[in-house]
């Protein structure tokens, strides 16, 4: 049972949280502006890296706030938590 | 035959316990294994092998043991436990199992439960290396637990009558632990397996609390705890188990571990046999072999596979009228059940013993599972720690020392730094302990196996895989250890690699031709011992396995005789059965009473979130594919709720409360996931908005009021309100009271009837269920369930999301183009429809289906084909039944279904399998009953 550090409420189970899958795909300003391929890659198309990755966590069944984090896809070590809207800080995997 | 030495050994000689094993009565005494009074008793055989049919005995001392498997009868069933590590109690009842067990068939009366424990520093292990480590964490004032297996501190100082700074280890390790229990903040538990290590310090262990207590256990304390052990710093003293050598017939009874047969001496006063002959690799066997000999049994021979064997151990068996015959091995054995003799070479001993030491296997499964990387040590034969963890630590033979003040340094050592690395810097020394022992077990010689019938060398005795398995795996072209494993089972069961697994890998190595360096060890996982279900479930089983949630009026329902149908976490009532109805005659009498006069029904698990905010109708026009934002206070909306793919996820309806305030609806499995699903957006996406939604679902009782009559019943029970259809419209709400009490009213439908639904808070719940009912009398209301509620909407063509839908219908799918904006600039799925899959003309739409003979009841699920008759496979599918009903107001059965571009179908005859038969079916419309609405406003 990993802790996921909750930037709100510190380290929590992660029995806690519920996965929200990449971070920073924002929705389109103008989605009817786009082409279908332009679309699809927004609503079906993530990137699956081996290592770093920024994605989005709640704390479901805590203070049910929405966060990022960016995780090593390798180990499931989180090395950073952060709010929402603020940049993807700089990691060393 | 008693093999029970005259004196020695923690157990009470004093008091008798009886137990029966295979029907027969045997005794033993306070402080044996079930394994060790059976071998007391000269019962070496205890089941056989699950594939073979051989025969079964005793090979290991402890958990490592893996053929001892035995069923316990008495005081409850309990299958596949090893005899090993079953503690003898009064009136135990056990057989010996082929392979096999059986599960209980009746619920198993004792409780089992759960305990977080946090701390600073777990040390796993109560040996030398795990007591000083403890202790000296303990001292630095760090919160301290010592978890271990047995039922008493010393790990392998149990198995020995070695001295240690010149008096018995035992009283060692009693001043150790009692100084531990005496420090404030530290927890010994013992008969405890950490069985589980997982992240961030998580570590699971399974504490056998009463099961040695058998009969005599209290009722009312848990027979088993899981503690979910949550540590800063880790030290696994885990020690070692002694490795087996590979031969022709090693799997008979009597061929048991040394350093088991020698545990078995000193800690349980037990003999291995009467005659023994001993087979090692290593200097350890020796202890074995001289301890036995001097308590009476003969050893014929030690066989020391060395070309030289050790001189100062060989002077002490000289000494002790024992042959040594080195650079020989043992390649053969016989008997019938129980060995009866060895063959070295052109030699043939009779004994009735075997001890075999093949060297040890440092215990590296939690490391492992910590995700410890391993090294493969050349000299010991094993995989030992090979990397560093931040918090975690290996100390004592563990790491693959063997030496006991070396052990305990290592404990010292981890421990000190443990603390350390918790926080904790001051404590004194401890003091590290000498022995006496006359052996260590470096310097020997890695032999997996002696060559001979490949077929009849066991590496997995429980699973009866044998040399010729792992030949045939590699011979196959398997080359890595975890498909060998996969491949021949190997290492799985009771065993987990703790004694085949190494062995197999050496053997892999050699047939390959590689190096083990170069071979990358199987990843342990948990557990490493079994655990039970029923600990795992702990209380969370019965009423606690899920929580229940029940309406305000639940009450009612029950005592009017409800069946109930469970709904996510809620019971709804399913219907409500008169005296001699079924499911089918109760559910056509409530819908012809509802579509008749006036039925009701609880709708109070319907998802109800209030939505409030200055943005509230901006945000919401951006959540459903129609307008929120222009809805009148007072008016009622149906909507749709889409996923950025277009697909449907939830309907319900929109009330506008206020100008800034909205309560919607969802369907009552959903509630959860559409308040996610809206915080999500306004925490992620659209923080700027100013939106507050919170779940209200509990805070009401909803009632549903159906029929014709419905308008009569709610103007007898609200004489304040106005229930002409001019003054209370279609699709709009009142606050009033009703029965005296304040009610929301809201004219909706979800039958095509003239309906209301009556909101009051849950409180008042069952009172206005009760005045509805009396005020309906006149009218005969009915109260109906969700059966018949879904037979209603059916019949209207309502789909219910999650039943006619999947993740793959779009609004227009179900025909529900009317409520999707053409006017909104965008909500939440509307590039979607424009995408070209969307507007596939073959897209599965909802239709109704009416078989062409009307008594006949599709099934759910049901795949629907265009030909009267099945054509070679594959057969094109070109949807399935969805729902299914007799319908009372048709007079017939239907069904709805999502079929292959259904709208353009409506009038075709398609065919739906059932059984051995196609059911010829009319496509219709999804609308059955009432098409032009004329019933909705009474």
């Amino acid at each position: 049972m990993q802790l996921i550090p909750c930037p709100w409420c510190g380290p929590r189970e992660e029995a806690e949280f519920h996965y929200g899958g990449q971070a920073h795909v924002a929705y389109p300003e103008d989605p009817s502006a786009l082409t279908d391929e332009e679309w699809a890659r927004y609503v079906f198309f993530r990137d699956n890296p081996s290592g770093p990755f920024a994605e989005r966590w709640s704390h479901n069944a805590g203070c049910r706030r929405w966060f990022n984090a960016v995780r090593d896809t390798r180990t499931h070590d989180l090395l950073a938590v952060y709010r929402v809207g603020e940049p993807m800080p700089e990691v060393t995997a | 035959m008693n093999l029970r030495t005259g004196t020695g050994g923690s157990i009470d000689r004093n008091t008798l316990l009886h137990f029966t094993f295979d029907g027969r009565a045997y005794t033993g005494h306070p402080g044996d294994t079930l394994a060790s009074a059976l071998l007391a008793n000269g019962v070496h055989e205890i089941g056989s092998s699950v594939k073979l049919g051989r025969p079964r005995g005793v090979v290991a001392a402890g958990s490592e043991d893996s053929t001892s498997l035995v069923q316990v009868e008495a005081p409850f069933s309990e299958p596949m436990l090893l005899a090993t590590t079953v503690e003898l109690h009064d009136g135990l009842r056990a057989r010996g199992l082929a392979g096999q067990g059986r599960l209980a068939a009746e619920p198993d009366p004792a409780r089992y439960d759960a305990k977080h424990e946090h701390c600073d520093v777990l040390v796993v292990g109560a040996g030398p290396a795990g007591l000083v480590a403890a202790l000296t964490a303990a001292r630095s004032g760090a919160r301290v637990v010592l978890v271990d297996e047995q039922n008493q501190a010393g790990g392998a100082l149990l198995g020995v009558d070695e001295y240690l700074d010149d008096r018995p280890s035992a009283e060692w390790v009693a001043d150790v632990v009692a100084e531990l229990k005496s420090t404030p903040g530290v927890l010994v538990l013992e008969r405890t397996t950490a069985f589980g290590m997982y992240q961030d310090g998580f570590v699971l262990a399974l504490q056998k609390r009463t099961d040695h207590l058998g009969f005599a256990a209290p009722a009312g304390v848990a027979r088993q705890r899981v503690w979910r052990i949550r540590t800063r710093q880790t030290v696994l003293a885990t020690g070692a188990h002694e490795r087996p050598v590979v031969f022709p017939d090693n799997d008979r009874p009597g061929i048991m571990l040394a350093s088991s047969a020698r545990t078995f001496l000193h800690r349980y006063g037990v003999l291995p046999g009467s005659r023994a002959v001993v087979f090692t690799t290593n200097d350890s066997a020796y202890c074995a072999a001289i301890d036995l000999a001097e308590s009476g049994v003969d050893i014929a021979l030690v066989v020391d596979a060395r070309p030289e064997a050790p001189a100062r151990l060989a002077a002490e068996c000289a000494a002790r009228g024992i042959e040594v015959r080195a650079g020989q091995v043992v390649t053969g054995t016989e008997g019938s059940g129980r060995v009866s003799a060895v063959h070295v070479g052109d030699t043939r001993i009779a004994c009735d013993a075997l001890l075999v030491s093949g060297g040890w296997n440092p215990v590296v499964s939690l490391f492992s599972q910590a995700r410890g990387k391993l090294r493969y040590d050349a000299e010991l034969g094993a995989f030992v720690p090979g990397g560093e963890l931040s918090t975690v630590r290996v100390a004592g033979s563990a790491t693959g020392e063997l030496d006991l003040t070396a052990c305990a340094c290592q404990g010292r050592d981890a421990g000190l730094l443990a603390a350390a690395a918790a926080g904790f810097t001051s404590g004194g020394q401890v003091p590290l302990p000498a022995s006496d022992s006359r052996c260590t077990a470096r310097s020997g010689l890695v032999l997996w196996r002696v060559p001979g019938d490949d077929d009849a060398s066991f590496v997995d005795l429980q699973r009866d895989s044998t040399v010729a398995d792992v030949l045939r795996a590699t011979g196959a072209g398997l080359r890595s250890l975890e498909h060998v494993k996969r491949y021949t089972t190997i290492g799985t069961a009771h065993d987990q690699g703790k004694t085949s697994g190494m062995i197999a890998a050496g053997i892999v190595a050699e047939a390959l031709g590689v190096e083990l360096a170069e071979q990358r060890p199987t990843t342990f996982r948990p557990p490493y011992t079994s655990v039970s279900f029923a600990a795992l479930a702990g209380r969370d089983r019965g009423d606690l396995h899920d929580p229940v949630r029940v309406t305000a009026i639940h009450p009612w329902h029950v005592a009017h005789g409800a069946l109930f149908e469970d709904v996510g976490q809620w019971k709804r009532p399913w219907y409500y059965p008169r005296a001699g109805e079924d499911l089918h005659t109760a559910v056509l009498r409530e819908c012809r009473a509802t579509r008749e006069s006036v039925g009701m029904m609880d709708g109070s698990t319907l998802g109800k979130i209030d939505v409030q905010g200055r943005d509230a109708g901006k945000f919401l026009d951006m959540l459903y594919t129609n307008m929120m934002s222009t809805l009148k206070v007072g008016r009622i909306r149906y909507g749709v709720m889409c996923g950025v793919d277009g697909m449907v996820i939830d309907d319900g309806t929109v009330i506008r409360v206020g100008e800034e305030r909205y309560l919607v609806t969802t369907t009552t499995g959903n509630a959860a996931k559409i308040l996610d699903w809206m915080e999500e957006w306004l925490q992620t996406e659209w923080p700027h908005l100013d939106v507050h939604c919170t779940s209200v679902t509990e805070h009401w009782a909803t009632i549903p009021l159906v029929g014709p009559r419905s308008r009569d019943v709610l103007a007898a029970v609200a004489p304040g309100l106005d229930v002409s259809n001019e003054a209370f419209e279609f699709m709009t709400w009142h606050d009033t009271e009703v029965a005296g009490v304040p009610a929301r009213v809201c004219r909706i439908s979800f039958s095509g009837e003239l309906a209301y639904e009556i909101n009051v808070t849950a409180w008042h719940g069952v009172a206005v269920w009760e005045a509805l009912m009396a005020a309906g009398e006149p009218y005969g209301i009915t109260p109906y369930g969700t059966e018949t509620m879904h037979v209603l909407r059916a019949e209207k063509g309502y789909p219910i999301i999650g039943q006619e839908t999947d993740a793959t219908v779009t609004p227009q799918d179900l025909g529900m183009s009317w409520a999707v904006s053409k006017k909104k600039p965008d909500f939440i799925g509307k590039r979607s429809f424009a995408r070209a899959e969307n507007n596939r003309t073959d897209r599965k739409q909802l239709v109704g289906l009416l078989p062409a003979d009307p008594g006949v009841l599709l099934p759910e699920g049901s795949q629907i084909v265009e030909t009267d008759r099945l054509p070679e496979p594959p057969v094109r599918m070109l949807g399935h039944v969805t729902s299914s009903y007799p319908s009372a107001a048709l007079g017939r059965t239907f069904a709805l279904a999502l079929v292959r571009s259904g709208h353009e179908r409506i009038g075709e005859t398609l065919y739906v399998p059932v059984e051995d038969s196609l059911v010829p079916v009319t496509v219709t419309e999804s609308v059955l009953y009432d098409k032009e609405g004329a019933r909705r406003d009474g």
